[in-house]
């Protein structure tokens, strides 16, 4: 499959943040995903499921470069990023990252820092701020994340003292803080309990309105409950593309059927 | 995966239950106009009996298809074989209240007689029985060749009710004695119509089921 014009989507006219074409990736010599052309629209969440060993967390992982981070590890096709071509050599991924935060599955908040400290860790990469400026950030993250009113009178305590759906939400106010444009979640809530989760899918609800958001998750209720788009990827390859609506109630392709009904992978 | 493998065998025995339930309702249109043609009273008292036990499996239906939905979060064919199975249990039951209402108008007729043998009404509720087992074994069957034929059948059903409808009123406004004879066929015509209807949503309804394509209301091609 190509492009969402291909597939018509009949949706009101989205911005596309991400455009991704012919995206191939490697690990040394296993290919782990094939001629991968998908779009990301602006201020949607867009959901990526399939199978274990499916390619989806690679994917996500080539929309910041952080798949190339790995020991024989490459990729080659376009991804761009608001008209920019990101795998373009020599691309600054620093500025990337600062555009593309990250949160991952089990929730890393950095052991030896206050809650504080590891929300305002990854601004302080980017320049220095004052202590008033840091305070507005922290607060202002914590707050988008929808954990400041539990943490407020904590801040000092350390980041691993907190549940794990609390951490994950302050891994989320940390990726908050850079003010990134795009987010991306590698199955954020396998590691949490329905209540954390729904916090974390209500979250991702607001953040939408401000950000755009891409989420991997195994759970395929969760993806029918947050995403607008879902990506549905077998064996490397993106099977099918399409409004999250359609995907649950009525796939067209038979593989992304058995797989949503729960007769494979 | 075990759990897969009972989910399926759930799924199977909610159609079969549907079927079932469908078979009865079938069987009820027919010893409805059975009872009105041959004046037989103890035979439209089991059909106003027998519909009880629609009833009875409308609930039960329901009852599974809620279960269902709550225990295994279904997606894609098995969402769609779960509501449109809920609807199916939904139309049922109304053909089978409408059947009822056929044997009531039988028991009246059984009284008063026929003003002549019945024709077209038989061949009606041949037609909508016939409509209804092809859109239960499209359902079954998942296969929407099945319901082909039912829009001509529906057709055919609403042209006899009109010619029913014209004849009798031909009758009454010639001769108003024969009246209290002739409004409860005027209502069984109209009932099987209904039926015909109902019959026409199932098969809709399954074609919704198994191609993911909305055809009711005008809303596209029937097959």
């Amino acid at each position: 499959m190509d492009s969402v014009k291909d597939i018509g989507i009949s949706e009101p006219q989205r911005i596309r943040k991400i455009d991704v074409f012919k995206l191939n990736a490697w690990f040394d010599d296993k290919q782990a995903l094939k001629n991968i052309n998908m779009k990301v629209y602006e201020n949607q969440v867009t959901a990526i499921i399939g199978p274990s060993g499916c390619g989806k967390s690679t994917f996500i992982r080539c929309l910041n470069r952080l798949h190339e981070t790995v020991s024989g590890a490459r990729s080659s096709g376009d991804i761009f990023l608001d008209g920019e071509n990101i795998l373009r050599p020599g691309f600054d991924e620093v500025v990337l990252r600062r555009k593309v935060g990250m949160v991952f599955q089990k929730p890393t908040p950095f052991p030896t820092m206050s809650i504080y400290e590891n929300v305002a860790a990854g601004i302080k990469l980017y320049g220095r701020y004052s202590r008033s400026d840091l305070d507005r950030i922290v607060e202002r993250s914590l707050k988008h994340a929808a954990l400041w009113d539990e943490v407020k009178d904590v801040l000092a305590k350390p980041g691993p003292s907190l549940s794990g759906g609390q951490q994950q939400r302050l891994c989320i106010a940390r990726a908050l803080a850079i003010e990134p444009e795009v987010i991306l979640l590698d199955e954020p809530c396998s590691a949490l309990d329905p209540i954390s989760t729904g916090k974390i899918e209500e979250l991702l609800h607001k953040l939408k309105k401000e950000f755009t958001i891409v989420i991997v998750t195994h759970n395929m209720q969760q993806a029918a409950r947050v995403a607008d788009y879902t990506g549905f990827f077998l064996l490397g390859e993106l099977l099918e593309f399409d409004v999250t609506k359609n995907i649950f109630t009525a796939p067209r392709n038979k593989r992304t059927e058995e797989y949503v009904t729960g007769r494979f992978g | 995966m075990h759990h897969q493998i009972l989910f399926d065998q759930e799924i199977e025995e909610l159609k079969g239950r549907i079927v079932n339930m469908g078979e009865l309702v079938g069987r009820l249109i027919a010893r409805s106009v059975a009872a009105l043609a041959q004046r037989d009273k103890a035979l439209a008292k089991q059909v106003i009996k027998d519909d009880v036990e629609v009833d009875r499996l409308e609930l039960e239906i329901d009852d599974r298809c809620i279960n269902l939905i709550a225990v295994r979060q279904p997606m894609a064919i098995d969402l769609r074989t779960i509501t449109t199975g809920m609807r199916i249990a939904t139309d049922l039951e109304r053909i089978g209240d409408l059947a009822e209402d056929i044997a009531e108008r039988a028991l009246e007729l059984a009284e008063l007689g026929l003003i002549k043998p019945l024709v077209d009404i038989p061949e009606m509720a041949q037609l909508a029985q016939e409509a209804l087992t092809e859109a239960l074994a499209a359902f079954r069957n998942g296969d929407v060749l099945q319901v082909k034929s039912i829009w001509d059948k529906e057709k055919r059903i609403d042209s006899l009710r009109d010619h029913v409808q014209d004849e009798l009123m031909a009758t009454m406004e010639k001769d108003s004695s024969t009246v209290r004879k002739e409004i409860p066929l005027l209502l069984v015509a109209r009932h099987l119509e209904r039926i015909s209807d109902h019959a026409t949503n199932i098969a809709e309804d399954v074609i919704y089921m198994i191609q993911a394509k909305v055809v009711k209301h005008g809303g596209g091609e029937k097959t």
